[in-house]
């Protein structure tokens, strides 16, 4: 019997993200992700060029609703970001640190531009992967806080995010004058996702250096509903829509461990099982769905599942056979 | 919907007169207007009074794909013609056309075959101009046949229910339109549609309304390609929405620029 293949005319974005010295920056590897032409690993269908890439997640300020069981892998470095980010490196084999500015947020901590500037310099000299550099999500301050970022950042090809359909041209422009990729996100939904492209690339900013965060839920949380979202876009952008074909970008760690599933101790709910597993789960199963969704980077938290979900690519990867 | 630009065509005074001069800016300005507008492909014809035909069109796919890398489809009667421009096309090109009689599709198939193009089968022969659906799906039926015997993938061919105008063959709309439905259903992999638009509107006084409906109205019964003036951007604008109410497009606030991207 034959077996029915589906073939595709479109293909998504490569994005490269990292600079080393030979491009201008100082990152002693790069990372490409996207390039498929087919749904996620299907190998006999289309091509899928690059295996999907965890990045692990540094905030600028200790977290403050961590629960025990993700705080303890990190110990001391997380009241250092610097420290925090070499561990991940050094001790967790990340190939790609996601800086999130938390702590510039009116309401959390309210740093300044300049010592985030600071940090993100310090941060470049102390770890030599590339850099994915989040603002806190308050506009605002976003718009100064990114802008200074990415000034910092030049030449490093950095991926910096998040633009949104309401607010993206201070960042956009940042991102076309300093050499960024940008991270374009919607509220789960098609429709803004692809208005969000569309403008983003209106101000002269190349479609190809766009990465698409069309926000997800975790497990228990939607996930279903963002699943059924990112798989829309990639078909269509499969089927030859060039303002959804970049790469997608997940935020595994920060919705899963949203979860009162996976943050709740063994005391609180004894019937859930073990804490120090859950959470992991949680994270792992999460991940591994945005993945069959087509997502190409996956922002996480705890080692054992950046662990997990990496032996998990791995071996799906194995089929890849060239 | 492939949009085929039918503005290169030696018949239009212009492009005759262009053609005559040799003049390549001219033939390369309305290539680039008809990308710039939306066209996927651009549709070359010499036109009936050029003097060496095959010089012409060899002349004329060197000029356009010097500016513009858009696949070409290759309009002539005649096989040789179309057959020069094979030869040194970039992209797949596609054969416009084939009719349905044997001596033209013993050419014409294998010849698309050869060059790995696209065909258009007009359904209509020798006899004349189909009077109904019955007779369309007759004639298509005879090309599907033709293509299958020599191992041409059904998917590459493009089946034309022949446009006639709604001032001379107003009962023919509906026989046209349901002939695009029904088509689909000959073969798998189904052939795909393509209509010759503007000749819908001929010699009257609504052409571009005209042409705009008809060519909604067959988008909604499943029209995979057109062969249209792309210059005129009511009806880009209308063909793109219609698609966008059948869902084959993601709806955005700036769907009518995303379609540009």
């Amino acid at each position: 019997m034959d077996v029915l293949k589906e073939t595709w005319a479109g293909k998504i974005n490569e994005v490269t993200i990292g600079a080393t010295e030979k491009d201008g920056g100082t990152r002693t590897s790069q990372i490409t992700v996207g390039g498929e032409t087919t749904l996620p690993f299907l190998f006999k269908e289309g091509a899928m060029p690059h295996a999907p890439v965890i990045a692990m997640e540094v905030l600028d300020i200790e977290p403050v609703d961590w629960p025990e069981t993700l705080k303890k892998p990190f110990g001391d470095a997380l009241r250092d970001p610097v420290k925090w980010a070499v561990k991940c490196v050094e001790e967790f084999k990340a190939r790609l640190i996601c800086v999130k500015l938390a702590g510039t947020h009116p309401d959390f901590g309210n740093k300044s531009a300049e010592d985030s500037a600071k940090l993100i310099k310090d941060i470049l000299k102390a770890v030599k992967t590339p850099l994915i550099i989040l603002g806190s999500g308050d506009e605002t301050k976003d718009n100064i806080v990114l802008a200074k970022a990415s000034e910092v950042s030049k030449g490093e090809r950095c991926l910096l995010g998040d633009a949104t359909e309401k607010n993206y041209k201070t960042l956009t422009a940042s991102c076309l004058a300093d050499g960024h990729n940008i991270i374009a996100e919607s509220p789960i939904d098609i429709n803004i996702a692809k208005q969000a492209n569309i403008l983003i690339s209106e101000m002269g900013f190349p479609m190809e250096r766009i990465v698409i965060n069309t926000t997800i839920g975790a497990l228990g949380y939607g996930m279903e509903y963002a699943y059924s979202i990112m798989e829309r876009a990639r078909i269509a952008a499969l089927l030859g829509d060039k303002t959804l074909s970049g790469p997608f970008v997940c935020f595994v760690g920060q919705e899963a461990w949203r979860a009162k599933e996976a943050k709740a101790t063994s005391t609180e709910h004894p019937e859930w099982g073990d804490e120090t597993s859950r959470g992991i789960i949680w994270e792992t199963d999460t991940a591994v769905s945005v993945l069959m969704a087509g997502a190409d980077i996956l922002i996480m938290r705890h080692p054992k599942a950046v662990e997990g979900v990496q032996v998990y690519i791995d071996d799906l990867m194995k089929n890849k056979g060239d | 919907m492939l949009v085929i630009g039918e503005l290169i065509n030696g018949m239009y005074k212009a492009v005759g007169t262009a053609i005559e001069a040799r003049d390549k800016g001219a033939i390369q300005k309305i290539a680039r207007d008809e990308i710039a507008a939306g066209a996927n492909m651009l549709d070359v014809n010499t036109g009936p009074y050029a003097k060496d035909p095959k010089d012409v069109m060899k002349w004329l796919v060197e000029s356009i794909q010097e500016v513009c890398d858009a696949p070409l489809a290759l309009d002539s009667t005649k096989a040789d013609v179309i057959e020069e421009g094979l030869k040194i096309v970039k992209k797949k090109a596609m054969i416009n056309s084939t009719n349905a009689d044997n001596a033209k599709l013993d050419v014409l198939v294998p010849m698309a075959k050869k060059y790995n193009a696209s065909l258009i089968g007009l359904t209509m022969a020798k006899t004349g101009i189909p009077r109904d659906r019955h007779e369309r799906m007759e004639h298509a039926a005879n090309i599907v046949t033709k293509c299958q015997e020599v191992g041409f993938n059904t998917s590459d061919l493009y089946l034309d229910p022949i446009v006639l105008p709604v001032n001379v063959a107003q009962s023919q709309g509906i026989e046209i339109l349901e002939s695009i439905r029904e088509f689909k259903l000959l073969c798998d992999p189904s052939p795909k549609t393509v209509v010759g638009l503007s000749n819908a509107s001929q010699s009257t006084k609504q052409r571009p309304l005209i042409n705009r409906t008809y060519l909604i109205m067959a988008i909604a019964c499943g029209l995979s390609a057109a062969i249209m003036d792309p210059l005129d951007q009511d009806l880009m604008h209308a063909a793109v929405t219609a698609e966008l109410i059948l869902n084959k497009t993601i709806y955005c606030d700036s769907f009518l620029d995303a379609h540009k991207k």
